[in-house]
């Protein structure tokens, strides 16, 4: 900035940055304050922020109280990883096409994309549901794989192509020149470049698939050996009450490693979000 | 470029994947969505075309105009509120202020971590007798009993939205903020030597050359809005008494819980009809934004 802030500008901003993360953290701060207090202080009055006698006993507990546990969190992570090589399979090839062709139909083809990145999962659920059932795919983990990547697909085909368009095509056409095979040319000239916008589709697919696993989930699947972690959180939730301490700490453990991607790729995260903004 | 017929057929083979691909997981399912609208489908193998039935039912009953006028009322506050605070945040990061990388981060975690989790967070922050809104609220004095946010309509309605916000808001916020960094910074420079304020340069520079991303990210948000289901079903499977009933938690009712699958149908038709709508007023957006850009 051109002009310095004065003092008070700097307490403002730093006074409204402080409501500002008071909203967006407050769920995680108490969450994780939640996941260390015993259950009989959750249930008592008056609300205290802050535990007495904190500990971990609930990140120990929760294995037994929900014994398939690691179960569902080897399913997220195994659903995911499915649904992004997958997306990435199919959007590569997609996306350069895009990138690199004019041909009849690719306006339409490409607002078509745009068009299905606008309808959820939730309004075809009832068709999805017969063609899960006809294929047989209904309480196996291909009935949360398969649709989950189709509403991943477009918005990835945006991102991808917008990236190869920065490729200058003067590579192709020398590749070419040269005698080398269009196929040869997108492995080992255009593969090899697009390698950071891959690894950027790659990730936000995976934390959308991550993120998103739920109806399908609630819908498709009611076996407990395939339920991701969003499902498989309800375990907690017994007849008389909420197991909230263990459901909190579950939660973490669940999420922890997508916090560490956060924190490690932020950079590209903003990256992709900025040049593929048409999902939420 | 090379538009011969094999160059053609190269691309269109690229393609095919993922042509097949959402043909047959987003296109087949939405024509059989209309097919079904028509029918009387349930969980019996088979069925009968009944015409206009299913239509004249839900909006015969009136119920439904309801549903789609609080499904309205529910996305336009929750998208105000997300433009409102998203661009505060953004204003917030753009901010040349020690600390500024962290809280970038910080931002990210309502939007990266499963939507299901976050939600479970604040379905316990809701907790009538000893969750944390309620709890400090008593320990404040500024309330006497306990309040059951999720138990009255009218507040579980504004804590659906509340949560969605939440959820929204790191979206929006930085995609404001690049949009923010992307306004030349001569413009400023300029206008702060001929003696114009803070306040005067985010009026007249920043918020006029904002309105691209801000229609952008508004109709883009309506869309997720309008779609929005995991919020309301966690928090309140559509209740108390329907006070947080959408269209997309009615039709999931319908289908999926009572297995009316042709009743449903017709509810997702009308859903799609304004998804459509939406995308229109999108791609017309969107490209007179870019003729903007172009001249």
């Amino acid at each position: 900035m051109i002009d310095r802030y004065k003092w008070y500008e700097i307490a403002g901003l730093y006074a409204g940055m402080a409501v500002f993360m008071f909203f967006v953290l407050a769920p995680f701060i108490e969450g994780f304050l939640v996941s260390l207090k015993p259950l009989a202080q959750l249930f008592s009055t008056p609300y205290s922020f802050i535990p007495r006698n904190g500990s971990f006993d609930a990140y120990i507990n929760m294995w037994t109280s929900v014994p398939a546990l690691g179960l569902h969190i080897f399913n997220s992570f195994f659903i995911s990883t499915v649904v992004t090589l997958i997306v990435v399979a199919i959007v590569v090839p997609a996306a350069y096409a895009f990138a690199r062709f004019n041909f009849a139909g690719a306006g339409l083809m490409l607002g078509g994309f745009l068009a299905v990145n606008m309808f959820s999962g939730a309004v075809l659920l009832i068709p999805l549901f017969r063609l899960m059932r006809t294929m047989g795919l209904l309480n196996t983990y291909w009935a949360m794989i398969v649709p989950g990547a189709a509403f991943l697909i477009p918005s990835s085909v945006w991102l991808l192509r917008t990236y190869m368009l920065r490729i200058p095509r003067e590579l192709d056409e020398a590749a070419w020149v040269d005698g080398a095979s269009r196929l040869y040319t997108l492995r080992r000239v255009i593969l090899p470049l697009a390698m950071p916008g891959i690894v950027v589709v790659a990730i936000m697919t995976f934390i959308g698939a991550y993120a998103q696993q739920f109806i399908f989930a609630l819908t498709f699947n009611s076996k407990t050996e395939f339920m991701p972690l969003p499902i498989g959180l309800f375990a907690f939730f017994g007849k008389q009450e909420v197991v909230w301490n263990e459901l909190m700490a579950a939660s973490f453990v669940g999420i922890l490693p997508v916090m560490i991607v956060i924190v490690f790729l932020q950079r590209y995260l903003v990256a992709g979000l900025t040049a593929g903004a048409v999902k939420q | 470029m090379t538009s011969t017929r094999s160059a053609t057929l190269f691309a269109l083979a690229l393609l095919a994947p993922a042509l097949i691909y959402i043909l047959t997981i987003v296109a087949y399912p939405l024509v059989d969505t209309i097919i079904l609208s028509f029918t009387n489908a349930s969980l019996r193998a088979e069925y009968d075309f009944v015409g206009w039935a299913n239509y004249q039912r839900i909006f015969g009953a009136g119920n439904f105009t309801d549903v789609i006028i609080r499904t309205f009322v529910w996305t336009f506050f929750s998208v105000s509120m997300k433009m409102v605070i998203g661009m505060f945040g953004a204003m917030l990061l753009n901010a040349a202020i020690p600390g500024q990388t962290l809280f970038r981060i910080l931002t990210m975690p309502p939007w990266i971590v499963p939507m299901a989790i976050g939600i479970f967070m604040w379905g316990w922050m809701y907790n009538g007798q000893f969750g944390m809104i309620s709890g400090m609220l008593q320990n404040l004095g500024l309330t006497k009993g306990p309040i059951a946010f999720l138990a009255y309509g009218d507040t579980a309605f504004w804590a659906t939205v509340v949560t969605d916000v939440w959820i929204g808001v790191p979206m929006v916020t930085i995609y404001f903020l690049a949009a923010m960094q992307s306004i030349p910074k001569d413009l400023h420079e300029a206008a702060w030597t001929d003696g114009a304020g803070r306040f005067y340069r985010f009026r007249r520079i920043t918020l006029p050359l904002m309105v691209p991303a801000i229609i952008t990210m508004s109709l883009l948000s309506l869309i997720a809005t309008f779609n929005s289901f995991d919020i309301i079903w966690i928090l309140t499977q559509g209740g108390p008494s329907g006070s947080t009933t959408t269209m997309i938690i009615d039709t999931y009712k319908t289908a999926i819980g009572s297995r009316k699958y042709g009743e449903g149908a017709a509810r997702a038709v009308v859903i799609s009809i304004f998804v459509t709508l939406f995308c229109i007023v999108y791609f017309r957006a969107v490209r007179r934004l870019q003729q903007g850009e172009a001249k």
